[in-house]
């Protein structure tokens, strides 16, 4: 039974408009290629990886700034080479998009956690909360993004002790970059909400007596949810950035558990001794996950957005 | 009109309060500043006594009152970094940034629009789909991803520009300026193109779509129809009725320039107030940190003000309609 079921939900995807205009559209497709490998690749780097770049037995100084296999004096064993320490660049890659991923979608989640919940609270409470969110929106929002993820990453660097900061640097990172971008989220939803919240179905819920919470919860907020999904998809890329800037800058994940942002960092020292491949192979793959990510939202937003076909 | 500019002017000060809070609670909160300020050895009654002369015991309310009232006259205090006073520093450093924002402004401008008219006026060229396919990218590609690029290509494999620093600079007064030399034109080539790349694509983008949209009105089929030259209509018809949103949305990325420049400014190692705000937060430098912020505030607000104003000087449909609809 449950077989035929999945069956007959895969039979009705591949008819639907969504799997037509993604089978239709070669952007989507290879954007969805591209994407799929590299997110393949960092969630099994343990696996894929040829090497584990913690592994402190396994890197030797001895193999350090090897150019990668097919150029002269490269190691066959390091097909893109090995870093100033020795630890094999494909490996550190597979890793660090595993630590980009890994904060750019914690961030989504809590940025749209953040801003669903504001969103609803303001569109459904009103009045003196709707315009003190909202203001409070409109502040952050003639702000660039960056700064403000700075700015709370700085926040949090002067609050914790030392020692703390390299082990929670991820959370930091995640909550900056959360609260840099919750008010997107919260302006749909609050806009969404004021449309809902005086349709039939939420009065005569009200009138039986249910729960405003529950009201809020069970039935308002799965009719808010589309367009949110469609914001998270174009911030993720958004928030992949964000996190590999604030690396770059020095000021996000540590070089201990690095992203592909420090990997870039910390390659681009070694940019001038000529050891080209430590900073270009990482900047290669976070351009291809970005442009991959931003492709396949821009598809989802039009696929999803009957007015543009 | 009175009643607008009053209104926006009282926003703008709330909003600046906002921002001198946090910058606030950040030296207030954030560590103790009487321990930022003295030796370890110093006995606890001379902490006290210095907390007293500071005013640093006073209620809090009083003492923003007092935070306020010295950021309006540009005073922060010391850089615990440099050990000098902060406002020296960002004097210092600010030249470097506004001469970079311009030059990224003024080229993402010259460039940008040209292709945005172009790309609307001959939407199916295949030029046009090669510009669109390149903003794609532009867009996609994190800032600092395209100066390292750019360093690899021209400064590491060709050696032709220089890689960091802001060539040798003439000193004007306090104003230092790369603009009066050969090196400074050419320290500055590729930090301004990466920090303009963004905005051109934006820009472009944008000029397109305004093309686009106002070509298929129908006063710009009458022009053609009484027989005006498609230079006159399309320049001096179609492309004028689009500036009000490229004055807009230029004059509010003239603050997006000062932030990102935070960016170029790190990947060119340029001597800039970016710089000097990142080095700030790895060093957890309150002051430095605190005054950025009010600045960049106060920068973000004038911006936004002049453009809104400017907006509604431009455009005189906007004069009665928007009194009513800012309140919204």
């Amino acid at each position: 039974m449950a077989e035929r079921a999945a069956m007959g939900r895969l039979r009705r995807f591949a008819d639907s408009d969504l799997a037509y205009s993604f089978l239709h559209s070669p952007i989507a497709i290879v954007s969805a290629v591209v994407a799929l490998a590299i997110i393949f690749g960092a969630v099994f780097a343990p696996l894929v990886a040829p090497y584990n770049p913690f592994d402190l037995a396994t890197v030797s100084l001895l193999d350090a700034s090897n150019p990668p296999a097919w150029i002269e004096g490269g190691d066959q064993a390091h097909l893109l080479g090995t870093d100033g320490q020795g630890r094999d660049v494909l490996s550190a890659i597979l890793f660090g998009s595993r630590v980009s991923l890994l904060v750019g979608a914690l961030s989504v989640v809590f940025a749209m956690v953040l801003g669903i919940g504001a969103g609803l609270l303001a569109g459904w409470r009103g009045g003196l909360i709707d315009a003190f969110i909202m203001r409070s929106a409109d502040v952050q929002l003639s702000f660039p993004a960056i700064l403000v993820a700075l700015l709370v990453d700085g926040i949090a660097r002067s609050l914790l002790p030392h020692e703390l900061q390299d082990r929670i640097a991820v959370w930091v990172l995640v909550v900056a970059i959360g609260l840099s971008g919750w008010v997107q989220f919260a302006r749909t939803v609050r806009g969404s909400t004021l449309v809902e919240r005086n349709k039939e179905y939420i009065q005569a819920a009200r009138i039986i007596g249910v729960h405003p919470a529950r009201i809020v919860l069970t039935h308002l907020l799965p009719n808010v949810m589309t367009p949110v999904l469609v914001i998270a998809t174009i911030y993720l890329a958004n928030a992949i950035i964000t996190e590999a800037t604030l690396s770059f800058l020095g000021v996000g994940v540590p070089p201990t558990e690095p992203s592909l942002g420090t990997l870039i960092r910390v390659g681009n020292n070694f940019l001038f001794s000529g050891e080209w491949w430590i900073t270009l192979f990482p900047s290669i793959t976070l351009g291809l996950l970005i442009l991959s990510v931003n492709l396949l939202g821009d598809w989802v937003r039009d696929a999803l957005n009957p007015r543009l076909r | 009109m009175i009643a607008f500019i009053a209104q926006r002017l009282v926003q703008s000060i709330l909003v600046m309060l906002v921002v001198a809070l946090v910058a606030f609670s950040l030296f207030r909160f954030v560590g103790d500043p009487i321990s930022a300020m003295v030796g370890q050895d110093t006995p606890q009654s001379e902490r006290e006594a210095l907390r007293h002369s500071l005013g640093l015991d006073a209620p809090v309310p009083v003492q923003f009152a007092h935070f306020v009232e010295r950021a309006v006259q540009g005073q922060f205090g010391l850089s615990y970094q440099l050990a000098r006073p902060v406002s020296d520093v960002i004097l210092e450093k600010m030249p470097a940034t506004l001469e970079l924002s311009l030059a990224a402004a003024v080229l993402s401008l010259a460039i940008g629009v040209p292709m945005g008219v172009y790309t609307g006026l001959r939407r199916d060229s295949w030029l046009s789909r090669l510009f669109l396919a390149v903003s794609l990218v532009g867009v996609s590609l994190p800032t600092f991803l395209i100066g390292i690029l750019m360093i690899l290509v021209f400064s590491v494999w060709l050696g032709w520009l220089p890689s960091f620093g802001r060539g040798s600079v003439v000193q004007l007064g306090w104003w230092s300026t790369g603009f009066l030399t050969l090196e400074g034109w050419r320290a500055l080539i590729m930090p301004a193109t990466t920090l303009a790349l963004y905005q051109l694509t934006l820009i472009m983008r944008l000029v397109r779509a305004e093309m686009l949209e106002v070509l298929r009105t129908d006063y710009i089929k009458f022009a053609r129809a009484r027989g005006l030259s498609s230079r006159a209509v399309n320049f001096g018809h179609a492309l004028k009725n689009t500036l009000v949103p490229v004055i807009t949305i230029t004059g509010l990325q003239l603050g997006q320039l000062i932030a990102f420049s935070l960016i170029t400014e790190t990947v060119f190692q340029w001597p800039g107030m970016g710089l000097m705000f990142i080095q700030a937060v790895t060093f957890a430098d309150i002051p430095v940190m605190a005054a950025y912020l009010v600045l960049v505030g106060l920068f973000f607000v004038v911006i936004n003000l002049v453009v809104d104003l400017l907006y509604h000087v431009v455009d005189p449909r906007l004069r009665t309609e928007g009194t009513r609809s800012a309140h919204g």
